[in-house]
């Protein structure tokens, strides 16, 4: 039985190897990469010893690229070329991201390239979310491999558990096109929750309330003897921190009576209502002061109690998400053993009071909260890359958003309910409505409302080949398999006659593995050491297979050459055999053109010897491979 | 539990070690549920080929299943019944009796009324008695399957369950609808 083949797990590992793998916290507003070393998680810090990377990516022109702080201070000079905030715009299309006055960029909406995505235009050429988020990606790789002294075997990448399948998927296309392999795509709040339960040791339930700068998630946890069981999950992908400054920004433009500001003033707004809400988590008011482009002067003073009063509603609308995921994992707030604040916005004294109010208990507030996510990745990263400590344990998640296909009357049919524990598959058939028909389309969508139109389309495919019955004597099987990162995959079977039509569907967002080629080779930089190394070792194959055609050669047809000219081919072949030992590229080819030239007057006279080879116009090298 | 004593020819109550019965002993599904997790959930083969992961995959989701179907009453005493060779008819038979269809109307009607008047506590209240009937349905399914082996009796009692289970989903959207 094919079960009795697979090795345990952890057995192909030798025991003292440690591999190096990463855990990468890609957030709204700043990212981190972490790794456990000498068995603990540690956050890496860059050379001046900063942890946080804003997510900020400048395009200056084709070649040169800022990312973090360098970007983030160009913002205001650069607004258009500076792109903020990219996962908000993540497996996104331009029609879902509403009021794009909002943002100070040039949007494309190119419903050919990159499959649907939203593109930036900027002077680098039109950049996708998922290229503009692989170069923050790229430096935090870069960092974590100066910083533990060696190639990652690979990473987990944190994403809002509230994330939908095309985010997921854009997520993932981002870390390979950084040359990453993606051990596992890792829901936020489960990654705070590993590092606080790993951490303190808990049992019993946790609720993880996870508001980062640009999505909220609510994820209801049990801990039970090393196994992580997500219960549910809840949240809003497009609600976070961000909002609250936009609040404020709001509230200046009203205040001094400005309307259609540029981009540049925007931006300036922006970056000072942050600072003004950063600082009134300590202080009972704030002033703002700013100078326009046009020179007019800002200068307020805002209160905590205004700030509160004017993000109230924000604060409750991640009431609601609570309420529900409380409900699908059928608990009473009594029930709730713990509340744990992940992301820098729930350090607002207002969300904290409210989350304490809704759970009754003051949060737990001990863990970094811009850190957790970042570590508890690293400890699944370390988990997954085989080096497995003495305590083991398990993660249980769950998929955020039902799946469902879409029936007649445009209605969506929920084949997988929110909240299924993954890895997951559920297949359900279906039959035609006509008789002789012999096609089939099958549209899937994400989502919880019963209309089509209020899902999220993921895919649209045909299933062609049904071979013609009457109305109802069909059977298609369709399959819906959704893997441990939270992706999905379909497809559908037609069953009723034995003849079988099989496809394979990626959601609508996703890149093609070809893309993700496309892409790297163009990029070309990341990937220079394993293109290099490919490179030397198919010229090391060439180089071998030339030595062996020319000694077979000389073997046989030795006599045929004259003393110097002889000598002159073993010389060169001694040459090739040297550079064989060692690893220069441009060495080891300089000895294959040699060769190969000094062999091409010996392939002549061989082949005019041997008329029955007329392979004229191919040196010696061809000719013994071949045969 | 190591992978060479998993056998997943086996139904979901020999691949748990359970009673083939509709009474569960719940803490023991529980702790074997785990268990099995712990040796084929693909975050243990993350490390090793494709073709491995591939497979944790598909095992790791049957155990998911086995779970699911065996932790949950409606869909437990229908895989039973499957396993005796029964089918429950639940799309094709639906001759029920008339009072039951008649309270069936009435608690869709009173769902109804609390959505439209926005009111937690009357939808709080038809959970409670919804609850309570499916409690008592369950445990004549206990009796009709574990004692009685009556499985055409069984059978009904999976339909007015499945009829339990709507109305449920109602209830949660109900909520999910009145929380603005």
């Amino acid at each position: 039985m094919a079960l009795l083949q697979i090795s345990e797990p952890g057995m192909s590992t030798a025991p003292h190897q440690h591999r190096l793998a990463v855990g990468i916290d890609l957030g709204t507003t700043n990212s981190l990469v972490a790794s456990v070393r000498n068995g603990i998680s540690t956050v890496l810090n860059d050379e001046r010893g900063r942890a946080m990377l804003p997510s900020v990516v400048r395009y200056i022109d084709a070649q040169n690229i800022l990312v973090g702080e360098a970007a983030q201070y160009a913002q205001s000079e650069d607004p258009t070329n500076t792109i903020s905030s990219v996962k908000r715009f993540m497996g996104r299309g331009l029609a879902d991201i509403g009021d794009i006055s909002r943002y100070p960029y040039r949007f494309l909406d190119d419903p050919v390239a990159q499959s649907g995505q939203v593109q930036f235009r900027t002077v680098a050429g039109a950049k996708s979310p998922v290229e503009v988020s692989a170069e923050i990606l790229k430096v935090l790789r870069a960092r974590a491999e100066a910083s533990l002294g060696g190639e990652l075997v690979g990473a987990v990448i944190t994403v809002p558990a509230y994330f939908d399948d095309a985010q997921r998927q854009a997520t993932k296309d981002a870390a390979r096109l950084a040359g990453l392999n993606v051990l596992r795509l890792l829901n936020e709040p489960t990654a705070a929750a590993i590092a606080y339960g790993l951490d303190n040791g808990s049992e019993g339930v946790y609720a993880v309330y996870d508001l980062g700068g640009g999505t909220f998630d609510i994820s209801i946890l049990r801990l039970s003897r090393g196994v992580f069981e997500v219960m549910s999950t809840n949240g809003d992908s497009a609600l976070g921190g961000d909002d609250f400054d936009h609040r404020i920004y709001c509230w200046l433009l009203e205040k001094n009576d400005l309307s259609a500001l540029g981009p540049q003033d925007t931006r300036l707004l922006l970056t000072h209502a942050r600072t003004a809400k950063e600082q009134l988590t300590e202080h009972i008011e704030t002033r703002i002061t700013a100078m326009l482009s046009s020179g007019e002067v800002i200068d307020n003073v805002l209160s905590q109690a205004e700030f509160y009063d004017m993000s109230n509603n924000l604060v409750q609308r991640t009431l609601q998400p609570l309420r529900r995921a409380m409900r699908d994992a059928g608990l009473k707030i009594a029930d709730i053993n713990g509340v744990v604040m992940v992301g820098g916005a729930t350090r607002m004294p207002q969300v904290q009071r409210a989350v304490g109010e809704f759970f009754a208990q003051p949060p737990l507030t001990n863990l970094d909260p811009d850190k957790v996510v970042a570590l508890g990745a690293a400890i699944q990263a370390n988990l997954l890359a085989g080096n497995r400590g003495e305590d083991d344990w398990l993660l249980l998640d769950v998929i955020p958003l039902s799946l469902g296909i879409e029936t007649m009357g445009g209605l969506a049919e929920k084949l997988i309910p929110r909240n299924t524990t993954i890895p997951t598959a559920r297949a359900q058939e279906f039959t035609t409505y006509k008789d002789g028909q012999t096609a089939m389309s099958i549209h899937v969508v994400q989502g919880e409302r019963e209309l089509i139109s209020d899902c999220r389309s993921l895919a649209k495919f045909e299933l062609r080949g049904i071979p013609p019955m009457v109305a109802g004597a069909a059977r298609v099987r369709v399959t819906f398999q959704v893997d441990a990162d939270g992706l999905l995959s379909v497809s559908a079977r037609e069953m009723g006659s034995g003849v079988e039509a099989m496809i394979e569907v990626k959601p609508s967002y996703g890149l093609s593995d070809q893309e993700i080629t496309r892409m790297l080779q163009e990029s070309g930089q990341f990937a220079k050491d394993d293109m290099q190394a490919r490179a030397l070792r198919e010229l090391q194959t060439e180089g071998y297979q030339l030595v062996e055609a020319v000694q077979n050669a000389l073997a046989q047809d030795g006599d045929l050459l004259d003393k110097t000219e002889r000598e002159r081919i073993v010389d060169r072949v001694k040459a090739l055999q040297e550079s064989l030992q060692q690893t220069d590229s441009a060495l080891l080819k300089r000895a294959i053109t040699n060769l190969n030239d000094a062999t091409v007057g010996f392939a002549q006279t061989r082949m005019d010897k041997s008329v029955s080879r007329a392979l004229a116009g191919r040196n010696i090298s061809d000719l013994e491979v071949k045969s | 539990m190591s992978l060479s004593s998993l056998d997943f020819q086996q139904n979901f109550f020999q691949l748990f070690g359970l009673a083939q019965s509709f009474q569960l002993d719940t803490p023991s599904l529980e702790r074997q549920y785990r268990a099995m997790q712990m040796v084929v959930h693909p975050d243990k083969f993350a490390h090793l080929p494709d073709a491995d992961q591939r497979v944790a995959m598909q095992q790791a989701t049957f155990v998911n299943e086995a779970y699911q179907t065996l932790r949950s009453p409606l869909r437990r005493a229908r895989y039973l019944l499957k396993l005796n060779g029964v089918d429950t008819q639940e799309e094709t038979n639906t001759a029920m009796p008339m009072d039951f269809l008649v309270a069936q109307m009435e608690w869709r009607e009173a769902v109804i009324a609390a959505q439209q008047a926005r009111d937690a506590n009357a939808l709080g209240e038809l959970q409670t008695r919804m609850q309570t009937e499916t409690g008592g349905l369950e445990a004549q399914l206990a009796d009709k399957i574990d004692t009685e082996k009556d499985y055409a009796a069984a059978a009904e009692l999976v339909r007015k369950l499945r009829f339990l289970e709507k109305l449920a989903e109602e209830i949660h959207a109900a909520y999910d609808a009145i929380d603005y």
